[in-house]
């Protein structure tokens, strides 16, 4: 439950995302790493708060205890203490494992795969972070998915929000989940779920009112750095500020149209530490279509300067910086996209099929294909000692094979094979 | 008792909380490694090696959730059921992670009804092998494996399999290499004419197998072998002659089935006569099983498939020893110019400039520092295998030029700014 097989027609077109997020990590000079699909149990412990009861244990069979990973951020911080390694810039696409209950949110697997970019080492402010912002700018327009926000945000100035309004500490952590439903539901309902559910009071409520409903660009930050009440706030006038520099270095990458400083914006794991980020699409490319495909946020990140410190034997931190891109649901995207465009996705890459009209001629087939492979052709035949013409051809028609090269024995006696173009129907004598 | 103690460990970690130290051992669990970039560059060569031999023979891919219901894999295993991995029973159904890739590949045939079917499918399987006893066995590793499923005119598709098998080990350069093959119908028929009881055929044929592993430590001559009969005239032992001249142990009492001549006691044979197999040095030998007609165990239909299991974690290893031996310089990036500032105050024109090479789909990467020095970043470009150098300083920026440094010969020329993107696409290229 919650998985699925991927027939050819789907790891084609996978296949084909992939290799655009692998370009644009390369691009941006990314190494890469791989992990085990297992970690021990006491690695995952303590990581990801209340999202802890949804990782997959492996039964206790005597030896070490184990879990399947949920994601590959805390896997990444492992394999920096354990190696000590303080620089480095990676990627890292793998399937990650999570008992979500597929039932509640369409579209959910418990499969996936994530696609992380991370940043880890000790910099100039803001410049990877900018980096990271880039990246994602770069892999939704090369993806040609329509419009998108990339909303950021920080907790330290989230804290400091609270802080001025007088919400206590202990609170931090739940105010943050109920901020974080505003991009789903209006503000009415999150402030009545703040009072209702969470004791806050109706004052304090409003007090928060004031600050998580802004968003915009560098006007905004300029802005609240001039609060009289928030500037007193050491922590978040440390965040405004590395807000401010960051949006200068977007502004000079030419991406600042597409960001939006959203104060509402609070992201569910606990391990981050600075600037948080996450990009939605904007508008349903299929609109038209009965079942349009709900997405909600298609890549997400931030800061967390804290995580390997709590691997560290020492405690020795490594800031790092990262996003993870949301393949699936920009797989899903693009497979309603073909469904309805009606393209057709090859399954394979093969470039001629080797076909022979009269019996008798498997060896020259073979011959034939033999020195096709050996020159890096990609080329199939029939297994069958005497196939008929039309059913190869229609083979070539059915899987989308471009050429066919026919030896008849007449063309074997003049040296030649016969190539024909399947959809044109042409053919010429080489 | 180990599970309570584990639980409570368990329980007092998460107490520990995020400030707490964590004592607990820094590791991957046992059997399962991290790859570090130089080793998925070397792992991205076999795959590229691989796969696109795959792709010249127009195999599809499929890919299959890393675990399956453990009523899928139960009774597909024999003996080695006991080292399958279960996940814990968290009230939902039973799963186990897969053993091998086959029992997936035969249930998605069976689920989705396929008869034909030419696949590739590269991926980890986890077995809870102990690693102390088989040196360098893994609990978690990579298998390859390549079916050809249907009803075909007998031995193309196994040709076409071998030949896969020959072009990959060409392709990676492995050194010289020798497939052997054989037939289990053959071999049953040995061991029948032998008078080897039916019950020990299995038994028999994985002793049999073992019989490359003893022979390869020696370089084996061609030549003669010495058959006597053991007294229950049914198995014939075959004494290598150079084996014992080099006083090894295991040169006595080898057992081989041969097919025994009526009337001769001993005699002298050459290998050809019977096993179609020669030992030559350095002998690398890849066993293939001939299609043996065998039914698949689901799906009901009689349908042949010719398997094909590709070695790849041997393979990783002979590579990783020969790229340390050879002290190759493995780069882990590909990119292609740094953008580098010669003065300081010049972030703003470095991350203006590397903005343009990235939208324009160069590889590049900056130093995350306000002020790096020339010399720092040259020394980055020949740590990490960049080429080139794009400076920024005051002067070009007045005269609208950049000036590109070859790291390898250390000359410079100055480029025009319009012109820098082609200019690195064509020194690239080369």
């Amino acid at each position: 439950q919650g998985t699925r097989d991927h027939p050819p027609a789907h790891v084609a077109l996978r296949d084909r995302l992939l290799a655009a997020v692998v370009a644009c990590f390369k691009r941006h000079g990314a190494a890469t790493i791989d992990t085990p699909v297992l970690e021990l149990r006491e690695t995952l412990t303590g990581k990801y708060g209340e999202a802890a009861k949804l990782i997959y244990e492996l039964q206790d069979q005597g030896g070490e205890l184990l879990a399947l990973r949920y994601d590959l951020t805390v896997p990444f911080a492992r394999y920096l203490a354990m190696n000590k390694i303080t620089n480095i810039k990676r990627y890292h696409i793998a399937k990650v494992y999570r008992r979500d209950n597929p039932a509640m949110t369409r579209g959910r697997y418990r499969e996936f795969y994530q696609c992380d970019f991370d940043i880890a080492g000790q910099f100039d402010p803001m410049i990877p972070d900018a980096e990271c912002l880039k990246v994602v700018h770069e892999i939704l327009s090369d993806l040609q998915l329509g419009d998108f926000l990339i909303k950021v945000n920080d907790r330290r100035i989230l804290n400091g929000v609270f802080a001025v309004c007088n919400i206590p500490d202990s609170k931090f952590i739940t105010m943050c989940s109920t901020v974080d439903k505003l991009d789903k539901m209006p503000w009415e309902k999150v402030r009545s779920e703040m009072v209702g559910e969470k004791g806050l009071s109706p004052e304090a409520a409003d007090r928060i009112g004031e600050y998580v409903q802004l968003h915009g660009g560098l006007d905004l930050i300029e802005r609240l750095l001039q609060d009289p009440k928030l500037s007193q706030n050491k922590l978040a006038k440390e965040g405004l500020e590395d807000m401010k520099l960051l949006f200068e270095y977007l502004t000079l990458f030419g991406i600042a149209g597409k960001m939006s400083f959203d104060l509402s914006l609070a992201r569910g794991l606990d391990y981050y530490t600075g600037v948080i980020f996450e990009a939605v699409l904007l508008q349903q490319e299929n609109d038209h279509v009965e079942e349009s495909v709900s997405v909600g946020s298609v890549a997400g990140g931030g800061r967390y300067d804290g995580l390997v410190g709590m691997f560290d034997p020492k405690g020795r931190k490594v800031p790092c910086v990262g996003v993870s891109i949301g393949i699936e649901r920009i797989f899903s995207i693009l497979e309603q996209r073909v469904k309805v465009s009606g393209e057709r996705v090859r399954t394979t890459e093969t470039q001629v099929l080797v076909a022979t009209p009269q019996k008798h001629l498997l060896a020259a087939r073979l011959k034939l294909i033999s020195e096709l492979w050996d020159a890096g052709i990609k080329a199939e035949m029939l297994y069958k000692k005497d196939p008929k013409l039309l059913k190869q051809l229609q083979y070539c028609e059915d899987t989308g094979i471009p050429l066919a090269a026919i030896v008849g024995e007449q063309e074997l006696t003049d040296g030649v094979v016969k190539l024909r173009d399947v959809a044109t129907r042409k053919e010429v004598r080489i | 008792i180990a599970k309570e103690v584990a639980k409570l460990l368990e329980m007092k970690a998460q107490l520990g909380g995020d400030e707490g130290k964590h004592k607990f051992v820094l590791k991957t669990p046992k059997g399962t490694r991290d790859y570090n970039p130089k080793q998925m560059a070397i792992r991205e060569r076999v795959f590229n090696a691989i796969i696109t031999c795959f792709k010249r023979h127009g195999a599809e891919v499929i890919d299959t959730p890393v675990f399956e219901l453990k009523e899928t894999l139960t009774g597909k295993y024999g003996e080695d059921s006991k080292l399958i991995y279960d996940l814990k029973d968290q009230g939902g159904e039973l799963l186990s992670l897969r053993y091998d890739l086959t029992v997936p590949f035969a249930r998605y045939l069976a689920m989705n009804k396929i008869t034909n079917i030419k696949r590739y499918h590269i991926a980890k399987v986890y077995r809870r092998d102990n690693p102390a006893m088989t040196r360098g066995r893994y609990r978690e590793f990579y298998q390859c494996d390549f079916d050809i499923a249907g009803q075909f005119d007998p031995m193309i598709p196994d040709a076409e399999c071998l030949k896969v098998v020959h072009e990959i080990l060409s392709d990676l350069q492995l050194g010289d290499f020798l497939i052997k093959v054989n037939d289990r119908r053959i071999l049953d028929g040995m061991f029948a004419v032998c008078g080897v009881p039916d019950s020990r055929f299995r038994t028999i044929c994985s002793s049999v197998d073992k019989l490359d592993k003893v022979l390869e430590p020696w370089a084996a001559a061609a030549a003669g072998v010495t058959l006597s009969l053991c007294p229950s005239g049914q198995l014939l032992t075959v004494v290598c002659e150079n084996c014992l001249e080099h006083g090894n142990e295991h040169g006595v009492g080898l057992v081989f089935p041969f097919l025994w001549r009526e009337g001769t006691q001993s005699t002298v044979v050459t290998w050809e006569d019977w096993i179609l197999c020669r030992l030559r040095r350095p002998a690398r030998s890849w066993q293939m099983e001939g299609g043996d007609g065998g039914c698949s165990s689901t799906g009901g239909s009689a349908s042949q498939t010719s398997p094909l299991s590709i070695g790849i974690e041997r393979i990783f290893s002979i590579l990783e020893q020969r790229v340390e031996a050879s002290e190759e310089k493995i780069r882990t990036t590909e990119t292609q110019v740094l953008v580098a500032s010669a003065q300081k105050k010049l972030l703003e024109e470095r991350l203006k400039l590397i903005s343009e090479l990235w939208d324009a789909g160069i590889k590049a990467e900056v130093l995350y520092k306000k002020n790096p020095k020339l010399l720092n970043q040259l020394q980055y470009c020949e740590d990490t295998g960049i080429p080139l150098v794009a400076i920024v300083g005051e002067q070009e920026l007045k005269d609208g030029v950049v000036k590109l440094r070859v790291v390898a010969t250390r000359e410079e020329v100055n480029v025009r700014r319009e012109s820098l993107v082609e200019e690195i696409r064509m020194r690239t290229s080369q």
